[in-house]
């Protein structure tokens, strides 16, 4: 099947002789990945806005962990020619570090991407194979070994030092500590504010400094919606993702927090907060890891905001994209065995006898 | 105008049309032709005439092998020279009959007649014994179309001038520069299938052909032009029906299931031929096109004239860029050559000869579970899927998840970011799912 065999005769000598179709869309996994690559430049350009230097070794580590795991692995372990070209492990290792707090250190950030790819990626027989986010993964490696170092947020605009640098909270965080605290939300309700109002003012940020990804902490990728959304859009455009399940997960977000906190600020919040956006648009839209389908990416999207919103409400950890996706990936192979399209032909119509 | 239809799935391949504006040319007639007995879809024809025997142009050399079959016409004048094994344009030696021409042979002449104003009945023998099958690339025998059950009425015949291969033009041009005959064509086979309304589909990318026809149609009451989407595969016959009529053919069941003829435009101008003309099928409209063509362009060529002389008589090749691919039909569904001494037949839509740039194939990676072939598939199947089934020979699991429903139009391969050989595997495992439903009928049985 599409072996490719030539001939020799009278008249032309070698015509290459393969089955149809002689034409293919030119669409490639590296420039798929090449292009997820590009389309993660703005919110990088945002990491390092907002935390210097720091943002840059640490996903520069962090791809550097990824591609050593990589190549070592394909040609050590595997004996077979290195796939680096393809970038997929560059999105890996940015990926991750966008996961990340800009004070993790440099070293965790390259054992992180290492794992990404060993654990995550390789570990499943490579680019193709694997059920979970490699990314999230190594993520939730990390959370797991260094929890401090995971759960330390660097004010935004300081220099590379560390030790005397000043820490922050996210505006996630703050929100379950402060929900958490039934003193302190009996004095707010009894001074006539909100729990939104008092997290935003406490923390000096206002729903545009949440939009833009300025003033607050974060990981290292997640703050900027505007820069994510832009690179989303252009994923869009170059038909690489489709809009399903970025759609339904932040939906879902959006319409359980209105649901519950029954206010608009109190879902918006939730919405422009933590790593849902980057969650919705690179992570969910990881072809590997996702359905199929766009009925598929529906649910699956439907799934991550539920769980999502769950662990945010009831769970211990103030964010939970990053768990509702690797739930949901668990699913996968189950909503791809039911979430089919209609084959053609088999509508229950009439013919005529 | 009709609002333009279309079907799901599918997808937008380059449109590669360069030779839309080329009038088509008579080619002159050919030194030498091959014919196949087998140059439509059933049992092959019947060869009558061995070597040395003379032959006149039109004369049926070949009879019918069956009811599912079609004769096969001398296209030239003169003496056979062969008979016996040649190869085949699908790349097996297969029995055929090898005329040289006597230039000193008068072409014959044919008198016109009004085959509207025959009987049923008459225009389907005619028919038959013309010789005419499916010219856009199937080459179903014409007459077995024509032939449904008496149970089932057929109130509508499509026409198919949809031409969505990419690269082909011959019957944009046809429909341009010979509309009467296909419109005759097309009221000949509303009159043997006693059919109330008659359609031309159309894709949106040909609007001076649509124009034409709804020019034409302006008095014609059961007869319209529907515009249609310009997406691939848009001429196979289920999407084409489902986007002119919304009837949806069920699995495994045939046009006449919904009330349904599909002819592509050429053979209905064939047909018109065979019937007011007696005149049996001997020649098509090909379309050359592809980098290494020095003319491209739409030429009338005899049915048998071997590709290398095609090429020649149509202006030959471009000396300077070496020949790397040559691929009769279409780029999505039509099939690489081997070899340049094998003829045109019937079902030859266009030659296409491509250099190194034209002929490039695709790198293959892992499958990336994209999902971009499911999308494409315009039956709704799993290419994915069926491809990992076929691979580890399941062949009872991709049946049931309908892998003979494949049309084989490709639109999974193009569009896989993997390169992966998708239509190319379901083409042999629908051979060996065929295989396995017949032994497991047997068994039982």
């Amino acid at each position: 099947m599409n072996a490719i065999s030539t001939a020799t005769t009278s008249s032309v000598p070698r015509l290459l002789v393969t089955t149809s179709p002689h034409i293919q869309s030119g669409l490639s996994a590296s420039r798929v990945m090449w292009d997820v690559n590009l389309a993660m430049l703005p919110a990088l350009v945002m990491a390092i806005h907002n935390f210097g230097l720091r943002a840059a070794l640490v996903i520069g580590l962090s791809v550097a962990g990824a591609v050593a795991a990589e190549f070592l692995i394909q040609k050590f372990l595997l004996q077979k020619p290195s796939t680096l070209s393809d970038g997929s492990a560059v999105v890996t290792g940015i990926l991750l570090a966008f996961c990340v707090p800009a004070a993790l250190p440099l070293w965790v950030a390259f054992v992180g991407g290492f794992v990404a790819i060993a654990l995550g990626k390789q570990a499943y027989g490579g680019l193709g194979q694997n059920i979970f986010n490699p990314a999230h993964v190594a993520r939730a490696v990390l959370l797991a070994s260094w929890p401090v170092y995971m759960t330390t947020w660097l004010k935004p605009g300081q220099g590379y030092g560390i030790a005397d640098a000043v820490t922050t909270a996210t505006p996630l965080g703050l929100l379950k500590e402060t929900a958490r605290d039934a003193q302190l939300m009996g004095k707010i309700t009894a001074e006539g504010g909100n729990l939104i109002s008092y997290v935003m003012e406490k923390l000096q940020i206002t729903f545009s400094d949440l939009f833009l990804g300025i003033n607050f902490s974060g990981s290292l990728g997640e703050t900027s919606k505007l820069a994510l959304i832009i690179g989303g859009i252009y994923l869009l455009i170059r038909g690489h993702i489709s809009w399903h399940g970025p759609v339904a997960m932040t939906a879902t977000v959006f319409a359980g927090a209105f649901i519950v906190g029954g206010s608009f600020n109190y879902a918006l919040f939730h919405l422009l907060t933590g790593g849902l956006i980057i969650g919705a648009l690179f992570m969910i839209t990881d072809m590997v890891t996702s359905p199929m389908t766009n009925k598929g990416h529906l649910l699956f999207g439907f799934g991550c905001g539920a769980i999502t919103l769950l662990i945010r409400l009831k769970g211990g950890y103030p964010e939970g994209v990053c768990y509702s996706i690797l739930i949901m990936n668990a699913f996968v192979p189950l909503i791809d065995k039911f979430m089919i399209p209609k084959r053609f032909g088999t509508s229950s119509q009439e013919t005529v006898s | 105008m009709l609002e333009p239809k279309s079907f799901s799935g599918g997808l937008h391949p380059p449109d590669l049309k360069a030779t839309a504006d080329k009038t088509i040319v008579n080619l002159p007639i050919p030194a030498k032709v091959i014919l196949h007995v087998s140059q439509h879809i059933g049992a092959p024809a019947k060869p009558t005439q061995k070597i040395t025997d003379k032959v006149v142009c039109g004369q049926c050399i070949a009879e019918p092998g069956g009811f599912v079959s079609a004769p096969v016409h001398a296209t030239i004048s003169g003496t056979v020279i062969g008979a016996g094994n040649f190869m085949h344009p699908f790349g097996v030696p297969s029995p055929a009959i090898v005329i040289e021409r006597s230039p000193d042979v008068p072409e014959p002449t044919y008198t016109t007649e009004d085959g509207l104003s025959l009987p049923a009945e008459e225009i389907k023998k005619r028919i038959q014994q013309s010789g005419v099958v499916g010219l856009g690339g199937a080459t179903f025998p014409t007459h077995v179309k024509l032939s449904p059950p008496e149970t089932k009425h057929i109130d509508t015949i499509i026409l198919n001038g949809v031409e969505c291969e990419p690269a082909l033009t011959a019957d944009h041009r046809l429909m341009l520069e010979e509309p009467d005959r296909i419109i005759n064509g097309l009221k000949l086979i509303m009159k043997v299938l006693n059919s109330e309304k008659g359609i031309i589909g159309i894709e949106m990318n040909k609007p001076d052909a649509i124009a034409l026809f709804n020019e034409k149609f302006k008095n014609e009451k059961n007869l319209s032009v529907q515009p249609l989407e310009v997406k691939y595969p848009q001429g196979g016959e289920k999407q084409l029906i489902y986007a002119c009529l919304g009837r949806e053919i069920p699995s495994g069941k045939l046009p006449m299931d919904v009330g349904v003829v599909v002819q592509n435009v050429a053979s209905a101008a064939a047909i018109s031929d065979a019937v007011n003309l007696q005149k049996p099928l001997m020649e098509r409209v090909v379309t050359l096109a592809g980098n290494c063509a020095a003319k491209p362009g739409n030429y009338r060529v005899r049915i048998g004239t071997p590709v290398g002389d095609f090429i020649e008589m149509a202006g030959g090749l471009k000396a300077d860029i070496p020949l790397k691919k040559v691929i009769m039909g279409g780029p999505m569904m039509g099939f690489a050559l081997f070899d340049l001494n094998v003829p045109i037949i019937k079902g030859t839509s266009g030659v296409l000869c491509w250099d190194e740039t034209q002929a490039k194939v695709p790198v293959q990676t892992a499958c990336l579970r994209c999902g971009s072939c499911i999308r494409a598939c315009p039956m709704g199947l799993l290419p994915q899927q069926m491809k990992q089934l076929v691979d580890h020979k399941k062949w009872e699991k991709v049946d049931q998840i309908g892998m003979l429903d494949c049309i084989e139009c490709g639109c999974c391969a193009y569009a896989c970011p993997a390169g992966l050989p998708l239509v190319q595997t379901f083409k042999l495992g629908k051979k060996n799912v065929m295989a396995e439903r017949k032994k497991s009928a047997a068994s039982k049985g």
